[in-house]
């Protein structure tokens, strides 16, 4: 399979992912491990939170959208990783039974002035359900290597 | 836990340390972010990593794991005390996630939390808005991970 490049990478819209099916023993499994408050593990306290109702973990959520990226193209791209996370929203709650599909966009490419050989892509991800209700929108950046001729000849 | 009222710019508490562990980073990206350098000791040293790496979501949802604990023992102990706790909000959302450094197999993280704003929400007049800085450091003392989270707070008034 040819591997992506900065190359591959024009801003617009870039494709759309997914999807990942969240039941509710996956939501409590990752609460009880990485984020275990009432309102992602116990239905009866997360009723009288703000969510209004058992939901996932934000970083659940954001774990899904990074396997959602991975398996829609980075692990078939030359990513060197990624320096950070510009932003984060969480704007409506991950529920049981979701399918969460992610929309990736590309909202700047630039060449490394530091490092040439790479390009600094920007995406901007939205995580939906089913419905199409947007539940968390997340800005990034990752690091990808430019085509060489070497690589072209392959 | 405290209340809105109670916090001020510029508190800071350490919540804990971690050590990652090969297994640990390989299962966690397995499940969730499948890249080489995070699965494999040999991809890691060949890649800018120069080793093992933890996945950067697993880094970031391990900080919530120490924060959350330590808000934990917080309630409890506020609880033993007879004191009203107060039940923050959930998060709407965080900014300027830096993965400053690779965190490698073996590596022992310490991560803070520090209050850098508050304001109170005009939507929602018995919460606050307090955005906190949480950071990681490894055992070298080196920052490692960094970002900036906003979360509601009560207001003590409106428990009462």
């Amino acid at each position: 399979m040819t591997t992506l490049t900065f190359e591959d990478f024009p801003p617009g819209r870039f494709g759309s992912f997914g999807l990942q099916h969240v039941t509710r023993e996956d939501i409590l499994a990752f609460a009880s491990e990485y984020d275990p408050q009432p309102m992602h593990l116990d239905e009866a306290a997360a009723a009288k939170s703000m969510l209004k109702g058992l939901s996932g973990s934000g970083w659940h959520l954001c774990s899904l959208m990074m396997r959602m990226l991975c398996d829609g193209f980075i692990t078939r791209t030359a990513s060197l990783g990624s320096p950070g996370v510009n932003e984060v929203r969480w704007l409506a709650p991950l529920r049981p039974g979701d399918d969460v599909m992610l929309d990736v966009d590309v909202i700047e490419a630039r060449v490394s002035k530091s490092r040439p050989e790479t390009g600094i892509v920007t995406f901007k991800s939205t995580a939906r359900n089913a419905a199409g209700l947007a539940l968390c929108e997340m800005t990034s950046p990752i690091i990808v290597g430019r085509r060489s001729p070497l690589e072209e000849s392959r | 836990m405290r209340f809105f009222e109670d916090l001020e710019v510029g508190q800071r508490r350490e919540v804990g340390a971690f050590t990652f562990t090969a297994e640990a980073i390989k299962t966690f990206a397995a499940q969730f972010d499948p890249q080489r350098f995070h699965l494999s000791e040999e991809a890691g040293r060949n890649s800018l990593f120069g080793g093992l790496a933890a996945s950067g979501w697993h880094v970031g949802s391990v900080c919530m794991k120490l924060l959350v604990r330590d808000t934990q023992h917080q309630m409890q102990a506020a609880a033993a005390r007879g004191e009203t706790v107060a039940v923050w909000g959930p998060s709407p959302g965080f900014r300027d996630l830096r993965w400053v450094k690779p965190v490698l197999a073996g590596d022992t993280i310490s991560f803070a939390t520090e209050i850098v704003d508050k304001r109170t929400s005009d939507s929602r007049p018995n919460w606050g808005i307090v955005q906190a800085r949480q950071t990681g450091t490894n055992q070298h003392g080196e920052l490692v991970f960094s970002l900036v989270a906003t979360a509601f707070v009560p207001r003590r008034d409106a428990s009462s």
